[in-house]
C-alpha cells in the first residue's frame, strides 16, 4: 500500500530524475508520440534520438502525447539546464541525427529547424500535460502532482465536500450537452444501492474530433484519477471507460496505466489506507457512433447491441445494469484532479459567467494551423481562426466553422466574433459538442456540407425508433435530390418539417439532433439551397451535377498527362489539336485537374 | 495456426470469461482476430461457448461496424471520411483507389489482397485527408500521393 509520504517521495525521485521541473540538471528530449505524430513519422524518429544519445552522459530521451500542432509533426522538443526550451519541427531521422550530433551533444541550436510554438491567448488546463510527460510511465505523472487530488480527496474531504467543490467550480459535461458535472454526481450519490458504477465516455465518435484521444494518449492517468474521485464521491468501487476500438495507441495507453496505477496500489483495495477501493476496467467499443449516447454506451458495455433505453430512469438512478451510474467524458475527468487541487474559486475565476474554465478543441478542415487548442470559455471564434488557428490557406475566405459534429451546425461568417460558450453557440443554432471545430471555406458547398452530416446520421442510426430510422432517410433523400439538381419547389419545406418533427420525437439524443446541420445551414444559407434547386447552380462548384470541367487552350501545354490519366476516355486532343473534355463522357473526378502542371483546367458552373 | 489449435485457443478465451458480465463484445473481438472474420460457423462457435443465444451474437456481430461477417483482404485499406477529411477532398482519393483496384467501397479483391473501406473518422483531422493500411496512418494525402502509396503496397503483393 502507497502512503502519501511515499506519493511523495516518488514525485521528488522522478523530478530529479526525468528532469521536469527548472531545477534541472540534465537535458530532457521530448518526442510527440500521439497517433497524429506516429502518422507523421515520429516513430522512427524517436528511434534515432535514443540511439544517437544513448552513450551519451546527461541525455534522456522521452515519448509523450499530442504537443498540439498536427501540421508542424513530428515535433521534438529539447530541454536544457538554464536555457529555454528548443522545439523542432517536421523532424527526420536525418535531421534527427543533426540534432543529436549539433544541439543535444554539441549544444549549439539549429535555428534553421527550430520554430517556437505560439501558444498566446490558450491555457491548458485539461492538456496541461499532453506532450511534456511520457504517458506511459506513471512516476512521471505524479511528478507533475499526479494522484495528490485523489489524496487530498480521501485524506482531508468528505465525498459530499468533493461534490460540493465540483459544483461550485462550475463544471459543466465537456461531452456536448453541457449538464452540470457536480450535480450529476449529487443524483448519482443521493441514490442508495449495493453497487453503483462510474463510467468515463472515451467513444469520440464525432468525425473532426480527437481531444479525448490526445488526453488519453498524452495523459492517461489524469483520467484514472479523476475516476478514482469520483467514485468515493458518489459511492462507487467500480469504473469502466468505455474507449473506441480505433484508437489503438490511446488503448494502449490506457492499459499501461490501469497496470501501473493497480502495482503501486493508487486503484485496487484500500487507496492511502483510507478504507476506500476502486478498480477500473476498460471496454473496446466496436464502431458505433450511437453508443457515444450514455444509455447505448451503457447498453453496450452490458455486452448487447448499443441501442439506447428511454429515460427517465437517468443513468443517475438506473444506469449500468441497473444500477445508479454517473458517466463523464474525458475532458471533463482530465478536468477534477486540477479542480480538487487549486479549489473551486480557482476554476471558476475562468472563463465566462456561465460558462467556466477552458474548452479543447481539434481545430482542422480550412485552417492553416490544424492542432488541438485549449482556451478559456469564451474566447472569441475569430481570435480561435485568425490568431490561432492562421487563418484560411489559400487566401480563401472564411465560410463557416461546424462545431458539435453531426449534432451540431455552422457558425457563419457574420458571427465570426461570438464568444464561445455553451448557451451562445446554442442561440446561434449550433452546440459545444464535444469540440471538433472543422473550417469551412467557400470551395464548400454548405448543402452537399448538410447532405455529408446526414449520410452520417442515416448511416449511424441504430435503427430502433422510426423517427431517426426513417425520417433522416427522407431528409437524406431529399438533400440528395437537391445535390443532383434534381430539387423541386417545396423540398426545402418538406426537410423542414421533417426536421421538426425528428426533432420532437426521436428516441435519443442522436436522432433528436439529427436534423441539425440541415436546420443550421438553411438558416444562414438558405440562398444556396434555392440556387440549387431554382437554378441549378453550385455556388461552390461542388455539386457534380451542376457543374463541368473544361481546358482552357492558351493555358495548356498539350503534355497529354489528363489525357493519359482520365479514367473514363474523356479528354482528346494531341500534339496538334487542342485538348477538350467530352462533357458527356466526363465522369467529374477532377484528376485532371490534379494531375495538370499548367494549371489549364477548371471546373466551373455549367 | 491450424483451426483446430485456434478454436482450442478460442475455447480457453471464452471459459475464462464466459463468468463475466457484459464480457460478449471483448469475446467477439478476440474471436474475430483469432479467425479473420465472424462467420456462421465462429458465430456460432461463439454462442456455445458463451452459452447465448445464437441470435444474441449474430445481433451483435451485425450492429457494430467493427465486426465483419466475411473474411477481409490481406490489407485492410480504410480512407477517412470525417468531415476534416471530407472537406479537404477525401471522396476523390476513395473514387481513385476504387479505380485502381477495380472494386467499389466495403469490396475485397477477387485475389483476397485488398479490401477497401470508408471509414469515420479516425482522430487524425490534423492530418487530413487521411487513410490507412493496416495499423500504417498516411495524412496529408492527395489523390496523387495515395496513388503512389497503393501502388507501392500493390508491387508489394506482386499485382500490376
Amino acid at each position: 500500500m502507497l502512503t502519501l509520504e511515499n506519493l511523495n517521495e516518488l514525485r521528488q525521485k522522478t523530478l530529479t530524475r526525468s528532469n521536469l521541473d527548472d531545477k534541472r540538471q540534465e537535458t530532457r528530449v521530448v518526442v510527440g508520440l500521439a497517433t497524429c505524430g506516429i502518422a507523421a513519422g515520429a516513430q522512427p524518429v524517436f528511434e534515432t534520438l535514443k540511439a544517437e544519445t544513448a552513450a551519451v552522459q546527461g541525455v534522456n530521451v522521452y515519448r509523450a502525447g499530442c504537443i498540439g500542432a498536427c501540421r508542424l509533426e513530428p515535433l521534438v522538443e529539447v530541454y536544457e539546464p538554464g536555457r529555454a526550451k528548443v522545439t523542432y519541427t517536421r523532424v527526420t531521422p536525418e535531421k534527427a541525427k543533426e540534432i543529436a550530433a549539433r544541439h543535444i551533444i554539441g549544444k549549439t541550436r539549429l535555428d534553421e529547424y527550430s520554430e517556437e510554438l505560439d501558444f498566446t491567448g490558450q491555457l491548458r488546463i485539461a492538456l496541461r500535460n499532453c506532450g511534456i510527460i511520457d504517458p506511459e510511465d506513471i512516476n512521471e505523472y505524479i511528478a507533475r502532482d499526479g494522484y495528490q487530488a485523489l489524496a487530498k480527496a480521501l485524506s482531508d474531504m468528505k465525498p459530499l465536500e468533493v461534490i460540493e467543490t465540483i459544483k461550485k467550480s462550475g463544471l459543466r459535461g465537456r461531452g456536448g450537452a453541457g449538464f452540470p458535472t457536480g450535480l450529476k454526481w449529487q443524483f448519482a450519490a443521493q441514490n442508495e444501492s449495493d453497487q453503483k458504477y462510474v463510467c468515463c465516455n472515451a467513444d469520440e465518435g464525432d468525425p473532426g474530433a480527437f481531444m479525448d484521444r490526445s488526453v488519453l494518449e498524452g495523459d492517461p492517468h489524469a483520467v484514472l484519477e479523476a475516476m478514482a474521485i469520483a467514485g468515493y464521491a458518489i459511492g462507487s468501487t467500480k469504473g469502466f471507460i468505455y474507449i473506441r476500438a480505433e484508437y489503438p495507441v490511446a488503448v494502449k495507453r490506457l492499459d499501461i496505466a490501469i497496470t501501473q496505477a493497480k502495482a503501486l496500489g493508487l486503484l485496487g483495495e484500500n487507496i492511502f489506507g483510507s478504507g476506500f477501493s476502486f478498480d477500473i476496467e476498460l471496454r473496446l467499443g466496436a464502431g458505433a457512433f450511437v453508443c457515444g449516447e450514455e444509455t447505448a454506451l451503457m447498453t453496450s458495455i452490458e455486452g448487447k447491441r448499443g441501442e439506447p433505453r428511454p429515460r427517465p430512469p437517468f443513468p443517475a438512478a438506473q444506469g449500468l445494469w441497473r444500477k445508479p451510474t454517473i458517466l463523464n467524458n474525458v475532458e471533463t475527468f482530465a478536468n477534477i484532479a486540477q479542480i480538487i487541487l487549486n479549489g473551486a474559486e480557482w476554476f471558476a475565476g475562468i472563463g465566462t459567467e456561465r460558462s467556466k474554465g477552458t474548452k479543447v478543441f481539434a481545430l482542422g478542415g480550412k485552417i492553416n494551423n490544424t492542432g488541438l487548442i485549449e482556451v478559456p470559455m469564451g474566447t472569441p471564434l475569430r481570435f480561435i481562426i485568425e490568431q490561432i488557428g492562421g487563418g484560411i490557406p489559400g487566401g480563401r475566405a472564411f465560410k463557416a466553422a461546424q462545431t458539435g459534429g453531426p449534432s451540431g451546425g455552422c457558425i457563419p461568417a457574420v458571427k465570426i466574433d461570438t464568444p464561445i460558450e455553451y448557451e451562445t453557440l446554442l442561440e446561434l443554432g449550433s452546440m459545444m459538442g464535444s469540440g471538433g471545430l472543422i473550417v469551412i471555406d467557400e470551395d464548400n458547398c454548405m448543402v452537399d456540407v448538410a447532405r455529408f452530416f446526414l449520410d452520417f446520421t442515416v448511416d449511424e442510426s441504430c435503427g430502433k425508433c422510426p423517427p431517426c430510422r426513417i425520417g433522416t432517410k427522407r431528409m437524406l433523400e431529399l438533400l440528395g435530390k437537391i445535390t443532383s439538381g434534381r430539387g423541386e419547389a417545396g423540398d426545402i419545406e418538406k426537410l423542414e418539417s421533417l426536421a421538426a418533427l425528428i426533432k420532437r420525437s426521436a428516441l435519443c439524443g442522436l436522432g433528436q439532433t439529427a436534423p441539425n446541420p440541415v436546420l443550421s445551414t438553411l438558416r444562414y444559407f438558405r440562398r444556396e439551397y434555392e440556387e440549387h434547386i431554382r437554378d441549378n447552380y453550385c455556388a461552390a462548384v461542388v455539386c457534380k451535377a451542376m457543374i463541368c470541367y473544361e481546358i482552357d487552350a492558351e493555358k495548356c501545354i498539350r503534355c497529354n498527362l489528363c489525357k493519359r490519366n482520365c479514367p473514363s476516355g474523356a479528354v482528346t486532343g494531341g500534339k496538334d489539336v487542342d485538348y477538350v473534355i467530352d462533357r458527356d463522357a466526363c465522369i467529374k473526378c477532377g484528376l485532371c485537374v490534379s494531375k495538370c502542371r499548367s494549371d489549364a483546367i477548371k471546373k466551373k458552373n455549367c | 495456426m491450424a483451426t483446430e489449435e485456434k478454436i482450442a485457443r478460442f475455447r480457453e478465451i471464452a471459459a475464462a470469461a464466459k463468468g463475466t458480465s457484459g464480457s460478449l463484445i471483448p469475446v467477439m473481438h478476440e474471436a474475430q482476430e483469432l479467425f479473420g472474420c465472424l462467420d456462421y460457423e465462429v458465430e456460432k462457435l461463439v454462442a456455445q461457448e458463451m452459452e447465448v443465444p445464437l441470435a444474441d451474437v449474430y445481433g451483435v456481430a451485425t450492429f457494430y461496424s467493427k465486426f465483419h461477417l466475411e473474411a477481409k483482404g490481406e490489407y485492410q485499406i480504410n480512407v477517412c471520411l470525417g468531415t476534416a477529411c471530407y472537406v479537404k477532398g477525401a471522396e476523390m482519393i476513395l473514387e481513385k483507389i476504387e479505380d485502381m483496384l477495380k472494386i467499389k467501397v466495403g469490396h475485397t479483391t477477387s485475389d483476397g489482397k485488398f479490401s477497401l473501406e470508408a471509414t469515420r473518422c479516425i482522430g487524425a483531422c490534423g492530418l487530413a485527408p487521411v487513410m490507412t493500411v493496416n495499423d500504417e496512418v498516411h495524412g496529408q494525402l492527395t489523390v496523387d500521393k495515395a496513388e503512389r502509396i497503393i501502388k507501392r503496397y500493390m508491387s508489394e503483393t506482386g499485382r500490376k
